[in-house]
C-alpha cells in the first residue's frame, strides 16, 4: 500500500485491551440541520479502551458525530450514553461529560493568549479545582509525553503546527480525560509534521486509552485501530476490524472510498 | 568548491570595487524633498501654499504668544503691560488669567480650605489605577509612587487640619508596600483599587463616611447572594439574586442603617468630613469626577451588554439590543437633560437624587452603549474553534468568557473602547447645559463675568483645550502602550 505514512514502528499491545465495559452507547441517533438530516439513525456501541478510526467522504457527517458526543452539538433523537451519562439538555451532566471526555481539533484551537503551560493548566485549575502547584506538574508530566517540555513557557503563535498539535493533545490529557475524540486531527498539518501527532496519538493507544479518531490516515488505522467505521451520507455504512475493512469491504460505497483514498 | 574557484575564468572579477556614495540628488535631504515635496508640479504647489500657510499663521501667533503676560491681576493691566514694553500696537496674550484663576479652573467654586480633598483623591486614583493599568513592576512605577507619596505629604503639611490623615495614608502606603516586597506589586494593590470608588465620593462630597460604607457593602451582599445562589440554583439565577439582593440593601436597609450609624458616631473626625454640595463642584474637579466614574463605570456595563446582545436569550438579548440602539440614538444632550429635569418626576418626592450622580449616570449608560458595541466586533472576530475549545475542556459560560473569551476580545477592541473613553472624557463638557460649572464654558464664562477678565477669549479656551489634550493624548498613548505589550506577549 503506497501510504505515505505508513506505520513502521512496532506497536506495544500488551494494555491494548478492550473491556466489556461500555463507555459510549449510541442508539437511534438523528440530527438535523434545519431540514437537512445529517445523521441517520446512528446505532453505535464503544467499549472501554477501544479505539476506532471514522472514515468517509467529506460532509458525511464524521465531525458532527463525534462533536455530538461532547455536545458541541446536540442530537434531537434518540440517546447518547457516554460514561453511564445521558446527554440531555441538562447542563450538570453535559459538563461531567465534557470533563471526561478530552477532544482535538483539526485547527488546534489552543488559546492564543496564554502560554502552552497555562493552556495546559486552565481547565485543571478552573473546572477540576486542582490546585496550581499540582496543575503544572500534571501539565509539564503530559508535555514531556508529547515532547515539547522546553516549549512551556512560549505563546502558541510561536510553535510550529505540529507543536500546536502536540499541545493540544496535551491539554486534553491534563483533564484525565477517560474517553479522548480526534476530528481530523493531522490534516491541517504539513507531511513531515504529520508523523510526531501521529506517535503522539500511537502512544495514547499503546497505554489503553478509548480513543475515537475521525482521520484520512490510513496507515494509522491500520496500525492501531480495533475497528474501522465508514460513514457516508449520515449513516454508518460499514464497520469492522481493519484488516478485514480494507481487505474485505462489503458494500459497493465503502470499496469506492477506499479506492479514491488508497488508489493513487 | 575552492577548485571550482581556482578555475573560474579569467574574466570574471574577483574583488569587487567598494560602492561609491550616490550622487548628491539621491541622498539625504534633498532626496526626500525630491520624492515627497517636489515630485510634481502639482506638489510643488501645495508643497509652497502649505509652506506659507504656515508662515503666516505662525507670523500672527507667535508674537502674541510671546508677549505673553503672567503676572497681572486684570485684562486691563494686561493690556497695558503688553503696551509698555512692546509698543503700543503690539498684541499678546494675557496668561495672567489663567495664573491669578487657577483655583476656579481647577476646582469651580469647591471650597478653599478643602481643595486637599479632590487632589488626595486624584492621588489615591494613581494608586487604584496602578495595578489595574500596570501588570508589571517597573522602575518607573516606584517613582510614581515616590512623588504620590511626596505630593500625599506636601498637601498634608500646607493644609494642617488633614496633617494626621495625611500622615496615616503615607504610613499605610508603606506598610502595604514593604509587606508585599517580592509578592506581585503592583497588582496585589488590587483590593485598594475596589474600596477607592466609595473613598473618592466620601472626599469628594464629605459627610459622613457611613454612606460609601454601606453603599459598597450592597456589593458585598450581593455578591455573598450571588455565590451561595449560584452554587444551589446555577449561574444565572445566582446572578440573578445577586443583583436583587443588592438592591433590597440598597432600597430597604442601606437608607436607616446609615441614618443609625451616623447617629451613633455623630459628626466627630474619623467618620465625617464637611459636607461640599454638587453647586460647588466645577472646572477640573468636576470633569474627573464625571469622565473617571463614566470610564470606570461603563466597561463593565458595556461588557455585560455586548455579551447580553450576544446571548441565546431573547428576553436578555432584546432588552440589551433595545437599549443600545435607543441611547445610540439619543444625543447626549438630551439625556443629560433627562437627568436634570425628567428624572425628579420619576423618583419619589422628597428624594434629593445629587444631580452630578444623576449626570454620571446618563454620561455612563450613553457610553457604554458605545463600548457594548466596540466589544461585540471584538467577539464577532474571535474564531469559533476558541469557544468551542473552552466548552470541550468543561468551562462553563461564564468562566469561558473570564477566562478565554474576553480577554481576547478586549484586546481587540483596545483602540475601539479608549477612543469611547476619550469622547465621554471630552463630552463631560456638555453638562454646562444642565447648569454645572464644566472647565470649558462654565467657568471661562463665570471668569468672563468678573470685571478685571472681561473680554478676555482665548487664553482660557487654550488653556482648557490643552489639558483635555494632554489627558486625552496620555489615553491614546497608554492604548498603544498596551496594545503592543499584548502584541510582544502573544505574537
Ligand atoms: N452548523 C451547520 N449548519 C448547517 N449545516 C451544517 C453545519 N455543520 C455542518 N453542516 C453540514 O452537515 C454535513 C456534515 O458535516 P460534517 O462537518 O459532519 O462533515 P464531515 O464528515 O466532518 O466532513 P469533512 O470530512 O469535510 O470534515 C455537511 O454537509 C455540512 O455541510
Ligand atoms: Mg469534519
Amino acid at each position: 500500500m503506497s501510504d505515505p505514512h505508513a506505520i513502521t514502528r512496532e506497536i506495544d499491545r500488551s494494555h491494548m485491551q478492550v473491556s466489556d465495559e461500555v463507555a459510549i452507547q449510541i442508539t437511534g441517533m438523528n440530527k438535523w440541520y434545519g431540514a437537512f438530516h445529517v445523521l441517520r439513525d446512528i446505532n453505535m456501541t464503544v467499549n472501554r479502551g477501544e479505539r476506532i478510526v471514522i472514515c468517509g467522504p467529506s460532509g458525511s457527517g464524521k465531525s458532527t458525530l463525534i462533536r455530538c458526543i461532547n455536545r458541541l452539538e446536540e442530537h434531537q433523537q434518540g440517546q447518547i450514553v457516554v460514561d453511564g451519562i445521558e446527554l440531555t439538555n441538562d447542563l450538570k451532566n453535559i459538563d461531567k461529560v465534557r470533563s471526561e471526555v478530552g477532544m482535538v481539533f483539526q485547527h488546534f484551537n489552543l488559546f492564543p493568549h496564554l502560554t502552552i503551560l497555562e493552556n495546559c493548566t486552565l481547565a485543571p485549575i478552573w473546572v477540576r479545582k486542582v490546585p496550581k502547584k499540582e496543575a503544572e506538574a500534571t501539565a509539564m508530566h503530559f508535555l514531556e509525553k508529547v515532547k515539547i517540555p522546553e516549549q512551556a513557557n512560549k505563546y502558541p503563535g510561536q510553535l510550529s503546527g505540529g507543536q500546536q498539535q502536540r499541545v493540544a493533545i496535551a491539554r486534553s490529557l491534563c483533564m484525565k480525560p477517560r474517553i479522548m475524540l480526534f476530528d481530523e486531527p493531522t490534516s491541517a498539518l504539513d507531511p513531515e509534521m504529520i508523523k510526531e501527532v501521529l506517535d503522539t496519538m500511537i502512544e495514547l493507544a499503546e497505554e489503553g486509552m478509548t480513543m475515537l479518531c475521525v482521520t484520512h490516515e490510513m496507515g494509522f488505522a491500520q496500525a492501531v485501530a480495533n475497528r474501522v467505521i465508514f460513514m457516508d451520507q449520515g449513516q454508518i455504512v460499514e464497520q469492522n476490524e481493519p484488516k478485514e475493512f480494507f481487505n474485505n469491504p462489503q458494500s459497493d460505497r465503502t470499496k469506492l472510498f477506499l479506492s479514491q483514498i488508497l488508489g493513487h | 568548491m575552492s577548485d571550482l574557484h581556482a578555475n573560474a575564468a579569467s574574466y570574471v572579477r574577483n574583488e569587487m570595487l567598494p560602492p561609491s556614495d550616490p550622487p548628491a540628488m539621491q541622498t539625504g535631504a534633498i532626496k526626500w524633498l525630491r520624492e515627497n515635496l517636489f515630485s510634481g508640479w502639482l506638489n510643488t504647489i501645495l508643497t509652497i501654499l502649505g509652506f506659507a500657510a504656515i508662515f503666516f499663521l505662525l507670523k500672527e501667533f507667535t508674537p502674541w504668544f510671546l508677549h505673553g503676560v503672567w503676572k497681572a491681576n486684570s485684562l486691563g493691566e494686561c493690556r497695558e503691560i503688553i503696551a509698555a514694553t512692546w509698543g503700543e500696537d503690539a498684541h499678546g496674550a494675557c496668561w495672567a488669567v489663567i495664573r491669578e484663576r487657577w483655583n476656579q479652573f481647577m476646582f469651580g467654586f469647591y471650597p478653599r480650605e478643602l481643595y486637599w480633598r479632590p487632589i488626595l483623591a486624584l492621588l489615591l486614583l494613581m494608586v487604584a489605577l496602578a495595578p489595574i493599568l500596570f501588570s508589571e513592576r517597573s522602575n518607573k512605577l516606584w517613582i510614581a509612587g515616590g512623588v504620590v507619596a511626596a505630593l500625599v505629604l506636601w498637601l498634608s503639611v500646607s493644609y494642617g487640619q488633614f496633617l494626621p490623615v495625611g500622615i496615616l495614608v503615607v504610613i499605610a502606603a508603606v506598610t502595604a508596600l514593604l509587606g508585599s516586597r517580592g509578592a506581585q506589586w503592583p497588582s496585589n494593590l488590587i483590593w485598594f483599587s475596589g474600596l477607592f470608588p466609595g473613598l473618592a465620593f466620601w472626599l469628594l462630597w464629605g459627610g459622613t463616611v457611613w454612606l460609601p460604607v454601606v453603599a459598597m457593602l450592597g456589593f458585598v451582599v450581593g455578591w455573598i447572594a450571588f455565590r451561595f445562589a449560584s452554587t444551589v440554583m446555577g449561574a444565572i439565577v445566582g446572578a440573578g439574586a445577586g443583583v436583587v439582593a443588592a438592591f433590597l440593601w440598597w432600597y430597604f436597609v442601606a437608607g436607616p442603617l446609615v441614618d443609625a450609624l451616623t447617629q451613633i458616631t455623630g459628626r466627630t473626625q474619623p467618620f465625617w468630613l464637611r459636607g461640599v454640595d454638587s453647586d460647588e463642584f466645577g472646572g477640573f474637579v468636576l470633569a474627573f469626577t464625571i469622565g473617571i466614574a463614566g470610564i470606570a463605570i461603563s466597561l463593565p456595563m458595556g461588557i455585560i451588554l455586548a455579551l447580553g446582545r450576544r446571548s441565546d436569550m431573547p428576553l436578555v438579548k432584546g432588552l440589551c439590543v433595545g437599549f443600545i440602539e435607543f441611547i445610540r440614538g439619543v444625543p447626549l444632550i438630551t439625556l443629560l437633560f433627562v437627568a436634570s429635569l425628567l428624572l425628579n418626576y420619576f423618583l419619589p418626592p422628597g428624594t434629593n437624587f445629587d444631580i452630578i450622580l444623576r449626570v454620571i449616570i446618563m454620561v455612563t449608560l450613553f457610553s457604554a452603549a458605545y463600548i457594548a458595541e466596540v466589544i461585540r466586533g471584538g467577539l464577532a472576530a474571535l474564531p469559533r474553534g476558541q469557544y468551542e475549545a473552552a466548552d470541550a475542556l468543561g468551562l462553563d459560560y461564564w468562566k469561558a468568557q473570564r477566562l478565554i473569551i474576553m480577554p481576547q476580545a478586549l484586546k481587540i477592541s483596545i483602540p475601539g473602547i479608549v477612543s469611547s473613553f476619550i469622547g465621554l472624557f471630552k463630552d463631560t463638557t456638555l453638562v454646562v447645559f444642565v447648569a454645572l460649572l464644566d472647565p470649558l464654558k462654565g467657568i471661562t464664562d463665570a471668569v468672563r463675568a468678573s470685571i478685571e477678565w472681561k473680554g478676555v477669549y482665548w487664553e482660557p479656551y487654550i488653556f482648557v483645550g490643552a489639558i483635555f489634550f494632554i489627558v486625552c493624548f496620555s489615553m491614546s498613548r497608554y492604548s498603544m502602550y498596551l496594545e503592543n505589550k499584548l502584541k510582544r506577549e502573544h505574537r
